[in-house]
Order: structure tokens, then C-alpha cells, then sequence
């Protein structure tokens, strides 16, 4: 037997009932434009009718990126990863699971990170020229990024470099951030996969230790960490006593206060749309401020932009395939197409993909183009 | 910690350490038996999913063994190991598990006595240290 009562329920309140199968999420899906394979709507309608285990077992259930664009454009406003995510949740309880690039790595690494006792040595990253402390009223939130910087140290990107670049903007601004000794990952992909009784684990460790840092803003580089604590967060009943900023919202707010004098950028900029910042939380005019900022002659915006932006191709570490690669290198080629010399990103997730698949001798990628975060691009441009 | 029979995962290669175990178990040569032998291909082929893994279901050590540099049965095998090995040292290290917990040798299908010995030295250095702190709660399918 398929779908049990409790998961019925669950499933009306993402609205799926109302689906009228017009099919606009599947025209508009970036998985379905590469892939004929697949399509949401088919998902959907399979979930609400067919009575079997077969639809766990699928392997489409798992190539979602969560990205959320079938919203956007839903006319029945149904909220489609939800849906995507309960059923991951009990594909998961049946003992089905995706396929985990990276054979799981960064999965089982989250889970370790569920341990209370863990004492992580992660800040190691953390150079003697730049200034932390115990106390204060901003912290900021590193993520899994030290991992990462080792994990993916034969793509040679220094997943580092922007939270490095983002304390020394903090620094300049005479602030001194706290950096937790033993923050754990945010549960984001977790959570995502369908794995919400760790993902809970990860939110309660979190938010006990930011609420007892009494610190008043929290700030991310990280776009999925940020939707992961203002959405998931509270939805799950967790309460975290402070203001959740984006790297990006910081510095617009120091730019429109004057604070922030930039200069004129080097090169030719353009920005890639992270899915958690835009359509998950909606934040797309204020990095681009940011970039625009007194540079309005060196920006290009890579389009599609915003709402119908394409995401990097993987979510959640989770059947990164032939379709993730098509994505990768169609958004590669419009970046291209700008003639922009650097691809500005606000999340290190995009920055990984995209470097990847830049650096693929079998894709036909070989483009001029570098790929930074939007914290080391506004600190060499700080004056 | 008395009584504390450590659980070792072993990762050896089939070319090398995997027939020095076999020797040392031909040649009646006493080891620890808190030690369960997995067999891969080639001991390259071990990356830090694999020592998550182990950690998470609930291993008190992982020890990685594979050939000897120039004794690599794909000839560039083991220089794979050691590159992957330098990530997963670094990775075991920043998650604050103890660096007991870990090692690596490059056993040749010659050396049983040195497999015997490694294998005692690993699991006295676990014992020392004590059960593994992590807790986890794994994923409920095999495939993650």
C-alpha cells in the first residue's frame, strides 16, 4: 500500500489536490528542459492515484532540485517541493533511497555532525589576520564550508576564501564576528532528502548553541544555510532569537547608509541567482546592488534572471547525472554569452557545481569565465 | 574500559593486503579478531564515504590497507590511496574524532607478520581510547 493516512493529509496541505495537469511546472522545470524523461506533473499525478510502492523506488523522485520555479509559475499555487519532500520522507522510511553523488560522503558526514558531544577543530581556517571573539552582536554562520575546501581540494576552489573574504569585511567595519567552535551543518540537505528526523537533530543543536551566543544577527554566506534557518527552522519549531542576514543584505544596508564606499569593479561582472536566495526568501535585489553599486558599466545580467533564473543542477547532494551536467553547461553558456569575465555567486553550493563542470575536460566548457563568491568580489573592490 | 572489544573496519586491497591477512591466517599467526576485513579491488578506490560510513554504523577504528607504492597492481592505485587517504585524515581529523581512530598501511602480499602486528597495534591503540562517542542515527536505505 502507497501513501498512509497521516502522509494523505500532509499532502493536502501542499495544495496538490488542486492541480489542474496544465503542465506549466513541467514547461517550465529546468530538469524537464534537458530531460524528456522528466516531468512534475507526471510525479504529482502518479503521488495523488496510483495506489503502489512503485513511485518511492522512482529514480525521478530524487531528480527535483527543490528549486522551487514550478511554484513560481503554479496558477493552482500548489507547493510542489513540499510535496517532493514528504514523499522523499517516506520513500526514505521504505528504505528507498537516490543516488548520493560522492558516494554518500557529504550524507554521512551530516549525520555524524547529529553526535551532542562532537568537538569539531573547524576553525583551523581561521588566519591570525583575521580578528574573532567570544561575544558580540553578530555571528557568523561558516556552514559546511571547511569541509568542503577539503573535500574538493582536487577542484582546486577555495570554498574558504569567502568566508574569509566576509570576516575581513566584517573587520573593517570594526565588527568582530563570533565564529562557533562546534557549529554543526544546517540540515538543509538532509532535510531535503527526506531525512527530516536528522535534520531535526542538526536544528535543535544550532539554534541551543546560537541562542546561548545572544549574539542579534546571524550572517550567511551560504544561501541554502539561510533559507534552511529563517523557513525550515521555524516551520519545525525551532526559534532561533536573532536577525538572519545574507552577506549580500549586509553589505546593501552598509551601502545604503553610506557606510560602504566601492570601487569600480576590474572586470565584467555578472550574477548567478542562487534558488535558496531568490525563490526561496525572495532576496534578489539586494546582491545585485550590491554588484551594481557604483559599477553599473562593468554588470551584465545573465539572463534568465530572477524568478525564472536556472539553478546550479544539484540539490542536496542527490543524483548529480547527465541531466545536472546539461543544466550546468546551459547556465554556463549564458553566462558566457554576457561576456561577463566573472561569475558572481552567493552560494557556495552553485560555486562547487559550477567550478566542477567548468573544469570537465569531457563538457565542452571551456570558457574565460572565473567563478566568485559575492564577498570576495566586494572586498577588493572596498575602498 | 574494561572489557571494551573495539569494532575495526579493515579496507584491504585484493591484490596486496588481502592475500597478507590470508598468509597470516596460513601461517597461523595470531591477531586481534575485533577487526572485519572488507576486500575492495584496490585500496585507491577507498574514499571518505566509505570511513563516514564505517563511523556512522558504529566502528570504534578504520584501518586502510593497500599496496606499496611501486607494488601497485594498476600502477597507479596506490598513489590514488595515499592522495585519498591525506583527504580523509584531514576530514576525520576536523570532525574531533580522535586520530586513534584512523590509519593507514601499505601491507605487500609478502608481509603477513606485518599485517598481524598492525592489526594488534591498531586495536590496542582503540582500546586505549575507548568506544567511538559518535552517535548517529543512519539513513533506514543501504544506498546512502
Amino acid at each position: 500500500m502507497f501513501l498512509d493516512k497521516q502522509l494523505k493529509e500532509k499532502i493536502k496541505k501542499t495544495n496538490a489536490l488542486a492541480c489542474l495537469e496544465c503542465g506549466k511546472c513541467t514547461s517550465v522545470c529546468p530538469v524537464s528542459t534537458v530531460s524528456r524523461k522528466y516531468s512534475p506533473r507526471v510525479l504529482l499525478t502518479r503521488a495523488l492515484r496510483q495506489n503502489s510502492d512503485l513511485l518511492l523506488q522512482e529514480y525521478d523522485l530524487w531528480s527535483c532540485l527543490t528549486c522551487g520555479k514550478c511554484e513560481e509559475f503554479c496558477p493552482a499555487d500548489i507547493h510542489y517541493i513540499e510535496l517532493m519532500q514528504l514523499l522523499r520522507t517516506q520513500a526514505q522510511n521504505s528504505g528507498f533511497d537516490g543516488k548520493c553523488s560522492h558516494s554518500g560522503a557529504l550524507q554521512s558526514l551530516q549525520r555524524i555532525m547529529t553526535t551532542g558531544n562532537l568537538n569539531q577543530n573547524r576553525r583551523a581556517w581561521i588566519t591570525d589576520d583575521l580578528e574573532i571573539s567570544d561575544k558580540g552582536d553578530y555571528l557568523y554562520f561558516v556552514g559546511c564550508t571547511p569541509y568542503f575546501d577539503i573535500f574538493f581540494t582536487d577542484l582546486q576552489l577555495n570554498t574558504l576564501e569567502a568566508a574569509r573574504s566576509s570576516i575581513k569585511i566584517l573587520n573593517r567595519f570594526g565588527i568582530a564576528p563570533i565564529v562557533l567552535p562546534n557549529e554543526r551543518c544546517c540540515g538543509h540537505d538532509l532535510y531535503w532528502n527526506g531525512d527530516t528526523e536528522n535534520f531535526k537533530k542538526l536544528a535543535q543543536l544550532n539554534a541551543e548553541m546560537i541562542n546561548a551566543s545572544e549574539a542579534k544577527y546571524i550572517l550567511f554566506s551560504c544561501a541554502e544555510c539561510l533559507s534552511s534557518f529563517k523557513n525550515l527552522y521555524q516551520q519545525q519549531g525551532f526559534t532561533i532569537h536573532a536577525q538572519l542576514l545574507h552577506m549580500s543584505q549586509f553589505l546593501n544596508e552598509k551601502i545604503s547608509s553610506d557606510e560602504l564606499q566601492l570601487s569600480e569593479s576590474a572586470e565584467m561582472l555578472t550574477y548567478q541567482d542562487p534558488c535558496r536566495l531568490g525563490r526561496h526568501l525572495g532576496i534578489y535585489d539586494e546582491p545585485r546592488h550590491v554588484l551594481q553599486h557604483n559599477n553599473s558599466s562593468h554588470y551584465r545580467e545573465l539572463q534568465p534572471s530572477r524568478k525564472q533564473s536556472l539553478c546550479c543542477g544539484v540539490s542536496g547532494w542527490m543524483n548529480c547525472d547527465i541531466n545536472s551536467k546539461a543544466i550546468q553547461t546551459k547556465r554556463l553558456e549564458q553566462a558566457h554569452e554576457t561576456e561577463a569575465e566573472v561569475l558572481t555567486v552567493a552560494c557556495p553550493k552553485c560555486q562547487i557545481h559550477f567550478t566542477c563542470t567548468l573544469q570537465d575536460k569531457t563538457l565542452n566548457t571551456k570558457y574565460p569565465i572565473r567563478i566568485k563568491d559575492i564577498a570576495t568580489i566586494t572586498l577588493a573592490r572596498m575602498i | 574500559m574494561e572489557n571494551f572489544e573495539p569494532k575495526i573496519v579493515t579496507f584491504a586491497c585484493n591484490w596486496c593486503s588481502y592475500p597478507a591477512a590470508d598468509a597470516a591466517g596460513v601461517g597461523r599467526m595470531q591477531y586481534s579478531s575485533n577487526i572485519r576485513i572488507i576486500r575492495v579491488m584496490c585500496a585507491g578506490r577507498i574514499n571518505s564515504s566509505f570511513v563516514f560510513k564505517a563511523f556512522e554504523l558504529g566502528a570504534d577504528g578504520v584501518l586502510v590497507t593497500g599496496c606499496h607504492i611501486e607494488d601497485c597492481h594498476y600502477l597507479f592505485g596506490a598513489k590514488q590511496t595515499v592522495h585519498n587517504y591525506d583527504k580523509i585524515e584531514k576530514l576525520v581529523l576536523m570532525l574531533g574524532i580522535e586520530p586513534e581512530r584512523i590509519r593507514y598501511e601499505q601491507i605487500s602480499a609478502a608481509e603477513a607478520p606485518k599485517f598481524a602486528r598492525v592489526i594488534n597495534e591498531f586495536v590496542a591503540d582503540v582500546k586505549k581510547i575507548g568506544p567511538s562517542k559518535l552517535k548517529t542515527t543512519p539513513a533506514k536505505s543501504s544506498n546512502s
